[in-house]
């Protein structure tokens, strides 16, 4: 004979992830350190971004990347080389994201020098890395115009959690009729009334001042706050 | 597309469980996922087939897949209303300023084991 024992656990599954999240952010508050979690589609223009806003921050601030991608080392290398900044690459072998305890193991390489900001790229994908909790005290994702201003409609949850939205290669808006900035304002506001949004163009530099103010603002609210 | 990033979490904290409960072998899982967690039973159930066989503690163990309702709470006139038919806009009010209080978890709600007697 054999009896069922059932024993209750009511535990959220990403409990734990959760919990190494929050201690990430109580380490990076002390050590002054802003670790901003930057999301978006594949192709969306987040290392192209990354390069000139980078550019544009180093001399002021000590930053450095986290690149995470299935696989290779590619961004990295490319980060690296265009803005001479430290960069990591960390490969999480076919997941879909990037969760804390994988965040953890890169910031740890990292902990040798002090950081005023930190960005995790990660991977490109509007499901899943919105899922986790990275220990990223912003969140951060970039739209580009030619993916169409329904984004925010057709993937909700990336939309609750991110704190700014950059609207990319706003360059482009010309050639796609269908894209419209102020419905697309819209559709964000509908899934997140307090997000902000930075229309930007990393070819031509449009906006980039804009979003090189809200990195500096940030970086001393994180510091002083 | 995630789900078996999900299905790894949940076999890793039923594991945890097991040996927190001086568990051997894992016979059933009750897990309660919430509507609006984004996570395709379907796939989340083949993942988790494949996936349970890696895993001393799980290996042969059931599935019981509970969907939980999702409901905001709307700050405007202190009511809830279903989410997923009403989104962001409450139905009472039609104020926006709403919240989401249940239904984007995923959550162990028991492991099973049998035992000798």
């Amino acid at each position: 004979m054999s009896n069922i024992k059932v024993i209750e656990i009511k535990k959220s599954v990403f409990g734990s992830n959760a919990n190494q999240g929050n201690e990430i952010r109580l380490e990076n508050k002390r050590k002054k350190t802003l670790f901003v979690n930057l999301m978006a589609s594949p192709g969306a223009g987040k290392t192209t971004m990354l390069t000139s806003l980078v550019n544009s921050l180093k001399d002021e601030y000590k930053i450095a990347i986290i690149e995470a991608d299935c696989s290779s080392s590619v961004d990295a290398i490319k980060i690296s080389d265009n803005t001479g900044v430290t960069s990591i690459q960390i490969n999480n072998d076919g997941q879909c994201h990037t969760d804390s305890f994988m965040t953890k193991k890169a910031l740890d390489l990292l902990a040798d020098q002090h950081y005023d900001l930190i960005i995790l790229e990660n991977i490109g994908n509007l499901v899943c890395p919105a899922e986790f909790d990275t220990g990223a005290s912003k969140n951060i994702m970039i739209l580009s115009v030619p993916e169409g201003d329904d984004k925010p409609l057709k993937y909700p949850l990336m939309f609750t959690v991110t704190d700014l939205v950059i609207i990319s290669k706003m360059d482009t808006i010309d050639y796609f009729e269908e894209f419209n900035l102020n419905r697309c304002i819209d559709n964000i506001h509908s899934r997140n009334p307090i997000s902000k949004i930075i229309p930007i163009s990393a070819k031509t530099g449009m906006g980039m001042d804009s979003l090189i103010n809200y990195f500096k603002e940030e970086i001393h609210k994180w510091r002083n706050e | 597309m995630h789900e078996l990033g999900v299905v790894f979490y949940v076999i890793k904290e039923a594991e945890e469980a097991a040996k927190a409960n001086n568990v051997k072998h894992i016979s059933r899982i009750t897990l309660e996922v919430g509507e609006v967690s984004t996570i395709v039973k379907h796939y989340f159930e083949e993942c988790f087939t494949w996936a349970k066989e890696k895993n001393e503690y799980t290996k042969g163990c059931d599935l019981n897949y509970i969907t939980i309702k999702a409901f905001s709470y709307c700050n405007n006139c202190n009511q809830t209303f279903e989410t997923v038919k009403n989104g962001k806009t409450c139905p009472h009010c039609a104020s926006t300023d709403t919240y989401l209080y249940i239904g984007n978890d995923v959550s162990i709600k028991s492991i099973e084991t049998e035992e000798e007697s």
